[in-house]
Protein backbone atom coordinates (compact mmCIF):
# COMPACT_ATOMS: atom_id res chain seq x y z
CA UNK A 1 0.00 0.00 0.00
CA UNK A 2 2.76 2.34 0.89
CA UNK A 3 4.99 1.95 -2.09
CA UNK A 4 1.85 2.23 -4.32
CA UNK A 5 0.98 5.72 -2.85
CA UNK A 6 4.98 6.49 -2.90
CA UNK A 7 4.45 5.37 -6.32
CA UNK A 8 1.62 7.15 -7.32
CA UNK A 9 3.20 10.62 -5.65
CA UNK A 10 6.31 10.35 -7.57
CA UNK A 11 4.51 9.99 -10.97
CA UNK A 12 2.62 12.64 -10.55
CA UNK A 13 4.53 15.46 -10.93
CA UNK A 14 6.30 13.62 -14.13
CA UNK A 15 2.76 13.00 -15.59
CA UNK A 16 2.01 16.52 -15.26
CA UNK A 17 5.14 18.13 -16.35
CA UNK A 18 5.08 15.60 -20.06
CA UNK A 19 1.42 16.67 -20.39
CA UNK A 20 2.18 20.34 -20.32
CA UNK A 21 5.58 20.02 -22.37
CA UNK A 22 3.14 17.98 -24.86
CA UNK A 23 0.78 20.71 -25.24
CA UNK A 24 3.54 23.27 -25.30
CA UNK A 25 5.22 21.66 -28.15
CA UNK A 26 2.06 21.06 -30.12
CA UNK A 27 1.03 24.85 -29.80
CA UNK A 28 3.90 25.66 -31.69
CA UNK A 29 2.34 23.28 -34.81
CA UNK A 30 -0.56 25.39 -34.79
CA UNK A 31 -1.23 28.24 -37.16
CA UNK A 32 -1.78 31.90 -36.34
CA UNK A 33 -2.41 34.96 -38.07
CA UNK A 34 0.90 36.91 -39.17
CA UNK A 35 -1.20 40.40 -39.21
CA UNK A 36 -2.13 42.21 -36.19
CA UNK A 37 -5.72 43.00 -36.94
CA UNK A 38 -5.88 42.59 -40.13
CA UNK A 39 -8.68 44.30 -42.31
CA UNK A 40 -9.10 43.44 -45.71
CA UNK A 41 -9.26 46.04 -47.97
CA UNK A 42 -7.90 48.96 -46.22
CA UNK A 43 -4.05 50.01 -45.95
CA UNK A 44 -1.89 48.49 -42.90
CA UNK A 45 1.66 49.12 -43.35
CA UNK A 46 3.88 52.04 -41.86
CA UNK A 47 2.22 55.19 -41.73
CA UNK A 48 3.57 57.83 -43.74
CA UNK A 49 4.46 61.46 -42.40
CA UNK A 50 3.14 64.16 -44.06
CA UNK A 51 4.70 66.71 -46.42
CA UNK A 52 5.15 69.82 -44.19
CA UNK A 53 6.25 67.47 -41.25
CA UNK A 54 9.86 67.75 -40.09
CA UNK A 55 12.52 68.93 -42.51
CA UNK A 56 12.53 72.18 -44.24
CA UNK A 57 9.08 73.36 -42.74
CA UNK A 58 8.99 71.68 -39.64
CA UNK A 59 5.37 71.67 -39.42
CA UNK A 60 4.45 74.84 -40.72
CA UNK A 61 1.63 73.70 -42.92
CA UNK A 62 0.86 76.88 -44.37
CA UNK A 63 4.25 77.69 -45.36
CA UNK A 64 4.37 74.70 -47.08
CA UNK A 65 1.19 75.50 -48.98
CA UNK A 66 2.36 78.94 -49.93
CA UNK A 67 5.71 77.43 -51.44
CA UNK A 68 3.65 74.80 -53.49
CA UNK A 69 1.58 77.20 -54.77
CA UNK A 70 3.90 79.64 -55.62
CA UNK A 71 5.41 76.90 -57.63
CA UNK A 72 2.34 75.73 -59.35
CA UNK A 73 1.70 79.50 -59.96
CA UNK A 74 4.99 79.29 -62.23
CA UNK A 75 3.87 76.73 -64.49
CA UNK A 76 1.69 79.54 -66.16
CA UNK A 77 4.18 81.10 -68.29
CA UNK A 78 1.37 84.06 -69.56
CA UNK A 79 1.52 85.09 -65.55
CA UNK A 80 5.22 84.78 -65.17
CA UNK A 81 5.79 86.91 -68.84
CA UNK A 82 3.24 89.80 -67.76
CA UNK B 1 -5.08 71.06 -48.98
CA UNK B 2 -6.16 70.11 -52.50
CA UNK B 3 -5.95 67.20 -54.92
CA UNK B 4 -2.17 66.86 -56.38
CA UNK B 5 -2.76 65.83 -59.84
CA UNK B 6 -1.02 65.50 -63.54
CA UNK B 7 -2.09 67.39 -66.50
CA UNK B 8 -0.31 66.91 -70.10
CA UNK B 9 -1.31 69.19 -72.57
CA UNK B 10 -1.13 67.34 -75.78
CA UNK B 11 -0.71 70.00 -77.87
CA UNK B 12 2.16 71.33 -76.32
CA UNK B 13 4.13 68.12 -75.76
CA UNK B 14 7.44 68.18 -78.39
CA UNK B 15 8.57 64.88 -77.21
CA UNK B 16 12.02 65.99 -75.97
CA UNK B 17 11.64 63.19 -73.28
CA UNK B 18 12.53 65.44 -70.85
CA UNK B 19 10.19 64.37 -68.05
CA UNK B 20 11.71 60.60 -68.80
CA UNK B 21 15.33 62.05 -68.51
CA UNK B 22 14.83 64.61 -65.06
CA UNK B 23 12.48 61.46 -63.00
CA UNK B 24 15.37 59.33 -63.91
CA UNK B 25 18.25 61.80 -62.64
CA UNK B 26 16.32 62.26 -60.06
CA UNK B 27 15.46 59.38 -58.20
CA UNK B 28 18.43 57.41 -59.17
CA UNK B 29 15.88 54.96 -61.21
CA UNK B 30 17.86 51.78 -62.18
CA UNK B 31 17.89 50.38 -65.90
CA UNK B 32 14.62 48.92 -66.75
CA UNK B 33 12.52 50.87 -64.90
CA UNK B 34 11.06 54.05 -66.10
CA UNK B 35 8.41 55.67 -64.18
CA UNK B 36 7.45 58.28 -66.92
CA UNK B 37 7.55 57.50 -70.65
CA UNK B 38 6.63 59.70 -73.67
CA UNK B 39 4.22 57.86 -76.19
CA UNK B 40 3.51 59.76 -79.46
CA UNK B 41 0.24 58.14 -81.06
CA UNK B 42 0.02 57.81 -84.96
CA UNK B 43 3.25 58.34 -84.80
CA UNK B 44 5.30 59.27 -88.64
CA UNK B 45 1.83 60.41 -89.31
CA UNK B 46 1.06 64.17 -89.99
CA UNK B 47 -1.28 65.19 -86.84
CA UNK B 48 0.56 63.09 -84.70
CA UNK B 49 0.25 63.77 -81.00
CA UNK B 50 2.88 62.77 -78.04
CA UNK B 51 1.57 62.29 -74.39
CA UNK B 52 3.60 62.11 -71.41
CA UNK B 53 2.99 58.53 -69.41
CA UNK B 54 3.09 58.03 -65.54
CA UNK B 55 1.15 56.93 -62.82
CA UNK B 56 -1.77 59.40 -62.95
CA UNK B 57 -2.51 59.03 -58.88
CA UNK B 58 -6.56 58.29 -59.70
CA UNK B 59 -9.18 59.35 -57.85
CA UNK B 60 -10.40 55.51 -57.76
CA UNK B 61 -7.14 53.86 -58.23
CA UNK B 62 -7.77 50.51 -59.77
CA UNK B 63 -4.01 49.24 -58.25
CA UNK B 64 -5.13 49.56 -55.23
CA UNK B 65 -8.22 47.72 -55.35
CA UNK B 66 -6.65 44.90 -56.63
CA UNK B 67 -3.82 44.68 -54.67
CA UNK B 68 -3.63 41.11 -52.65
CA UNK B 69 -1.41 42.58 -49.47
CA UNK B 70 -3.14 45.97 -49.46
CA UNK B 71 0.19 48.06 -49.96
CA UNK B 72 -1.22 51.29 -51.32
CA UNK B 73 -2.52 54.15 -49.88
CA UNK B 74 -3.49 57.79 -50.63
CA UNK B 75 -2.15 60.82 -48.95
CA UNK B 76 -4.02 63.67 -48.04
CA UNK B 77 -2.91 65.73 -51.46
CA UNK B 78 -4.67 62.60 -53.28
CA UNK B 79 -1.30 60.62 -54.38
CA UNK B 80 -1.18 56.98 -54.74
CA UNK B 81 1.79 55.49 -52.74
CA UNK B 82 2.58 52.34 -51.90
CA UNK B 83 4.41 50.41 -49.41
CA UNK B 84 7.29 48.29 -50.98
CA UNK B 85 7.88 46.42 -47.65
CA UNK B 86 4.44 45.03 -48.47
CA UNK B 87 4.51 44.41 -51.87
CA UNK B 88 5.66 40.95 -53.16
CA UNK B 89 6.09 41.84 -57.14
CA UNK B 90 2.54 39.81 -58.02
CA UNK B 91 2.04 42.00 -60.75
CA UNK B 92 -1.91 42.22 -60.38
CA UNK B 93 -1.49 46.36 -60.30
CA UNK B 94 0.33 46.74 -63.64
CA UNK B 95 -2.57 44.37 -65.45
CA UNK B 96 -4.68 46.57 -63.45
CA UNK B 97 -3.58 50.01 -64.43
CA UNK B 98 -4.91 52.05 -67.24
CA UNK B 99 -1.52 53.88 -68.10
CA UNK B 100 0.85 50.74 -67.48
CA UNK B 101 2.40 52.55 -64.27
CA UNK B 102 3.60 50.11 -62.07
CA UNK B 103 7.38 49.38 -63.42
CA UNK B 104 9.16 45.88 -61.69
CA UNK B 105 13.23 45.93 -61.81
CA UNK B 106 13.76 42.73 -62.93
CA UNK B 107 11.09 42.66 -65.82
CA UNK B 108 8.65 40.50 -66.92
CA UNK B 109 9.29 37.12 -64.68
CA UNK B 110 7.71 34.87 -62.45
CA UNK B 111 5.75 35.34 -59.86
CA UNK B 112 7.46 37.07 -57.03
CA UNK B 113 10.74 37.10 -59.43
CA UNK B 114 9.70 40.27 -60.80
CA UNK B 115 10.76 42.46 -57.85
CA UNK B 116 9.06 45.02 -55.77
CA UNK B 117 6.77 47.25 -58.05
CA UNK B 118 8.25 50.86 -58.44
CA UNK B 119 6.13 53.82 -59.88
CA UNK B 120 5.59 57.59 -59.61
CA UNK B 121 5.43 58.79 -56.32
CA UNK B 122 4.72 62.31 -57.84
CA UNK B 123 8.38 62.97 -55.96
CA UNK B 124 6.58 62.73 -52.52
CA UNK B 125 8.72 59.73 -51.58
CA UNK B 126 6.67 56.97 -49.37
CA UNK B 127 6.14 55.59 -45.56
CA UNK B 128 9.27 56.58 -44.99
CA UNK B 129 10.48 59.17 -42.56
CA UNK B 130 11.04 62.61 -45.16
CA UNK B 131 13.50 62.76 -46.85
CA UNK B 132 15.65 60.02 -45.25
CA UNK B 133 18.13 57.61 -46.57
CA UNK B 134 15.80 54.75 -46.40
CA UNK B 135 12.93 57.07 -48.36
CA UNK B 136 15.76 57.94 -51.26
CA UNK B 137 16.74 54.10 -51.98
CA UNK B 138 13.16 52.71 -51.59
CA UNK B 139 10.71 55.66 -53.40
CA UNK B 140 12.96 58.23 -54.62
CA UNK B 141 13.46 62.08 -53.39
CA UNK B 142 10.87 63.23 -51.88
CA UNK B 143 10.18 66.84 -53.05
CA UNK B 144 6.81 67.72 -52.22
CA UNK B 145 7.99 67.50 -48.77
CA UNK B 146 10.83 70.08 -49.57
CA UNK B 147 7.96 72.65 -50.85
CA UNK B 148 8.61 71.66 -54.76
CA UNK B 149 7.05 70.24 -57.66
CA UNK B 150 7.66 66.67 -59.40
CA UNK B 151 10.86 66.81 -61.32
CA UNK B 152 9.06 65.77 -64.57
CA UNK B 153 6.52 68.86 -64.74
CA UNK B 154 9.20 71.04 -63.28
CA UNK B 155 11.64 70.03 -66.11
CA UNK B 156 9.32 70.39 -69.26
CA UNK B 157 10.40 72.91 -71.31
CA UNK B 158 6.67 73.50 -73.35
CA UNK B 159 5.00 73.17 -70.28
CA UNK B 160 2.98 70.75 -71.60
CA UNK B 161 3.04 68.87 -68.62
CA UNK B 162 1.52 70.33 -65.71
CA UNK B 163 1.01 68.85 -62.28
CA UNK B 164 -0.35 70.48 -59.14
CA UNK B 165 -3.29 71.30 -57.83
CA UNK B 166 -5.88 70.30 -59.66
CA UNK B 167 -7.90 73.56 -60.06
CA UNK B 168 -4.83 75.67 -60.49
CA UNK B 169 -3.86 73.65 -63.06
CA UNK B 170 -7.11 73.46 -64.88
CA UNK B 171 -7.14 77.10 -64.42
CA UNK B 172 -3.83 77.42 -66.32
CA UNK B 173 -4.94 75.12 -69.51
CA UNK B 174 -8.58 76.68 -69.41
CA UNK B 175 -6.45 80.10 -70.38
CA UNK B 176 -3.88 78.40 -72.59
CA UNK B 177 -6.82 76.78 -74.40
CA UNK B 178 -8.62 80.55 -74.95
CA UNK B 179 -5.62 82.22 -75.78
CA UNK B 180 -4.81 79.65 -78.34
CA UNK B 181 -7.89 79.04 -79.21
CA UNK B 182 -8.45 75.20 -79.06
CA UNK B 183 -8.52 72.36 -76.10
CA UNK B 184 -7.29 69.93 -78.84
CA UNK B 185 -6.33 66.58 -77.64
CA UNK B 186 -5.17 67.68 -74.56
CA UNK B 187 -5.97 66.72 -71.23
CA UNK B 188 -5.18 63.34 -72.05
CA UNK B 189 -6.09 60.53 -69.22
CA UNK B 190 -7.59 63.03 -67.31
CA UNK B 191 -10.98 61.63 -67.36
CA UNK B 192 -9.59 57.70 -67.36
CA UNK B 193 -7.41 58.89 -63.59
CA UNK B 194 -10.04 61.59 -62.47
CA UNK B 195 -13.28 61.00 -63.77
CA UNK B 196 -14.49 58.54 -60.83
CA UNK B 197 -15.50 59.89 -57.97
CA UNK B 198 -12.98 60.20 -54.96
CA UNK B 199 -12.57 56.52 -53.10
CA UNK B 200 -15.00 57.44 -50.37
CA UNK B 201 -12.97 54.93 -47.48
CA UNK B 202 -9.64 56.82 -48.03
CA UNK B 203 -11.91 60.24 -47.34
CA UNK B 204 -13.86 58.46 -44.67
CA UNK B 205 -10.54 57.59 -42.91
CA UNK B 206 -8.88 60.79 -43.61
CA UNK B 207 -11.69 62.89 -41.75
CA UNK B 208 -11.22 60.62 -39.01
CA UNK B 209 -7.77 61.30 -38.03
CA UNK B 210 -8.44 64.98 -38.69
CA UNK B 211 -11.03 64.56 -36.23
CA UNK B 212 -9.03 63.14 -33.95
CA UNK B 213 -6.41 65.34 -33.97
Amino acid sequence: MKNASRMRLTRGPAFISMVAALALGLSACGEYSQVANYKPGSYQGKSDTRPWEGGKFAGDKAAWEAALANRVQGQNEYKRTQ
Amino acid sequence: MARMKFLCDAERCIECNGCVTACKNEHELPWGVNRRRVVTINDGVPGEKSISVSCMHCSDAPCMAVCPTDCFYKTDEGVVLHNKDACIGCGYCFFACPFGAPQFPNGPAAFGARGKMDKCTFCSGGPEENGSKEEFEKYGRNRISEGKLPACAEMCSTKALLAGDAPVISDIFRDRALRRGKAGDAAWGWTTAYGKPEQTQERSREQSREGGK
